[in-house]
């Protein structure tokens, strides 16, 4: 293979690389150009589903079969929410193209949109992003500006509008129906599906969700073409997998000696990031466990990082997936019981609280952790976790959302992979077993009960 | 004793020319409820109860559905915190590189548990759920400002520039 060039962060390390004059200088600005000069929205349409380009906010689902979806000769309007709520725990690539590159992303949105005929586009931001929020604010204004959005852009038919959106620090908000719901003004409560945003979304229109990095792969794929994208990273191996084609910005933080994001082919390994990237495992240790991508994925023992970071090869190793590709290592030192009882923390108060399962499920678990952590573990609770982690989510058909099934994921893996740890622990901690009175057992396994 | 007093109004001239000015960017008022909670918040360091009727009547909605939005988001607070709200993030990347030390050590350098106010109303501490600094971590967010790379070590030097934050007004 050729040497890898990068592309999406082409342009980060110029000095004002957030400005228009930057940007163009770079080649900015020419995908939408040949776009509006020639293209249809089909064609545009065809042309990303030909390059096999996946969302890259974490579900990995085809963004030209998504925009596809949408009805035919709808009288509009038809609207754009770009998902920039990036909030799964460890990622933060969508923070990084922001703030250093917002022109690309703006790019991307307006081919996006020209694609699905969008009229409106709204960026949800989550709140803890103000740098990020500025920068995009002044990114469009340049673009008003020089008539790259508003009425006729460049003189054509096609007119855009982009706001944004401040969120106000919940999780929730980054699932695509949490945030169209958000956005209205409501609770960030998810619908059920179907119907899907495509048919009816924002204010009942059709809708298109997309991530900020997703977008931001659009204007490549436009100047270079599908083949160039798909000339990058693991390709498809039978009808049933959609392939992993392109570059990704792969996110690497926790105990590594230099966390950042980088951008390279689909595919790479847990093991090439750490080392070639990483600076390896920090202050000379071992690595012990890392998250694949964002926490909701699980974990992967050390001795799984040689799996391709692809949309495929989480799974083969019981992860639930690639999701955002921000791989957070642990070292030697780490108690997996610290880990599991910081990831069931994060859901307890995370969930949003519509379906009870969830609600509940995560803060029992929570609760029973905290409990382990403080020595009053028992061995059967072990049990009593997977219980709950089976039991809910989207997989067992218990909730609206995935949240669940991202707060059961890292239970299922780190008791699965690191049981014996567990066990000993708790054996250490709490050797008689400690029990209370069966009439209160109940209570004292979620922390309710007085027995300790 | 006058009977005509009427009560004064939370919202300001400024801060509905601010909502108003948002209206045309969306197809139903509703929408305008987070941006709007926002720009009193900005104003106020907080939303309190009284200042709901009113976004509701500019939003033609229920002072309900205001509340409803508002109190989904452990956001917005009904009374107003200090000059700087600094978030300590908890999440993992944070918390394996001794993020969590670093909350308890400001807490208690603060004399605050998270979620509280210094006596002096200059500094509020929250815990924060990942913050999308990991390249950073352990990582804070001051009002708009990012602390990175913080240690235990450091947690007097951070408490001063913390006060200076709030003292400049940033």
């Amino acid at each position: 293979m050729a040497e890898f060039e990068p592309v999406l962060t082409a342009n980060i390390h110029k000095p004002d690389s957030h400005t228009l004059r930057v940007y163009e200088q770079g080649g900015g600005y020419q995908a939408i150009r040949k776009v509006l000069g020639g293209m249809s929205p089909t064609d545009v349409v065809e042309l990303v589903k030909a390059s096999n380009l996946r969302g890259r906010g974490g579900a990995g689902f085809p963004c030209g079969m998504k925009w596809s979806f949408l009805p035919k000769d709808h009288p509009g309007p038809i609207y754009m929410c770009v998902n920039a709520d990036e909030s799964e725990p460890a990622t933060f690539n969508n923070r990084i193209l922001m703030e250093q590159d917002p022109h690309q992303v703006i790019e991307g949105i307006i081919i996006g949109c020209f694609a699905t005929k969008a009229s409106t586009a709204y960026i949800y931001i989550r709140y803890e992003y103000p740098t990020a929020f500025r920068r995009l604010q002044a990114a469009i204004d340049e673009c008003y500006a020089a008539g790259l959005l508003g009425k006729n852009i460049q003189g054509s038919q096609f007119s855009l509008d982009i706001y944004l959106h401040r969120g106000a620090a919940a999780y929730i908000c980054g699932e695509e129906t949490g945030l169209i719901e958000s956005l209205e003004g409501k609770r960030a409560w998810p619908r059920i599906k179907p119907p899907f945003p495509a048919i009816e979304g924002a204010f009942r229109k059709p809708t298109v969700v997309n991530n900020i990095e997703t977008m931001a792969c659009v204007p490549h794929i436009v100047n270079r073409g599908a083949d160039w994208f798909k000339s990058m990273g693991v390709p498809s191996t039978g009808p049933r997998d959609a392939g992993s084609y392109g570059p990704k910005l792969y996110c690497i933080s926790g105990h590594v000696e230099k966390p950042g994001c980088y951008e390279m082919p689909m595919g790479v390994t847990t093991r090439e990031l750490v080392e070639r990237y990483g600076g390896g495992v920090w202050k000379g240790r071992k690595g012990k466990a890392s998250i694949p991508g964002g926490l909701s994925m699980g974990i992967m023992t050390e001795k799984e990082w040689d799996v391709p970071l692809d949309f495929a090869g989480p799974g083969k190793v019981g992860c639930l997936g690639l999701g955002t590709a921000a791989v957070t290592i642990m070292d030697e030192t780490t108690s997996m019981i610290d880990f599991l009882h910081n990831s069931c923390r994060f859901y307890a108060h995370e969930s949003c609280g519509q379906c009870t399962p969830c609600r509940e499920g995560t803060s029992w678990a929570e609760r029973i952790v905290h409990r382990i952590k403080a020595g009053k573990g028992r061995l059967k609770d072990l049990d009593i976790l997977l219980d709950i982690a089976s039991s809910i989510g989207i997989i067992p058909g218990t909730t609206i959302c995935g949240l669940a099934d991202g707060a059961a994921w890292p239970i299922k893996n780190a008791i699965a992979k690191f049981r014996g740890e567990f066990e000993d622990d708790i054996k250490r901690t709490n050797p008689t077993g400690w029990m209370v009175e069966e009439a209160v057992e109940a209570l004292e396994l979620v922390g309710l009960g007085t027995g300790h | 004793m006058t009977s005509t007093a009427t009560k004064s109004s939370v919202l300001t001239a400024e801060m509905r020319a601010k909502i108003e000015a948002l209206f045309p960017r969306y197809p139903t008022k509703q929408a305008v409820t987070l941006p709007a909670l926002h720009i009193v918040n900005e104003a106020l360091r907080c939303v309190p109860m009284d200042a709901i009727p009113e976004i509701a009547a500019m939003l033609e909605l229920s002072p309900a559905q205001v509340y409803d939005t508002l109190s989904f988001y452990g956001f917005f607070k009904h009374e107003p915190g200090g000059q700087v709200r600094a978030w300590v993030c908890r999440s993992i990347s944070c918390a394996l590189r001794g993020g969590e030390e670093v909350l308890d050590s400001l807490a208690h350098k603060l004399c605050v548990k998270p979620g509280e106010t210094t006596a002096d109303g200059k500094i509020t501490l929250e815990f924060g759920e990942c913050l999308g600094l990991c390249d950073f971590a352990p990582a804070m967010l001051a009002n708009e400002k990012v602390y990175k790379n913080m240690s235990v070590e450091q947690v007097d030097e951070v408490v001063a520039l913390l006060k200076s934050q709030a003292d400049q007004g940033n």
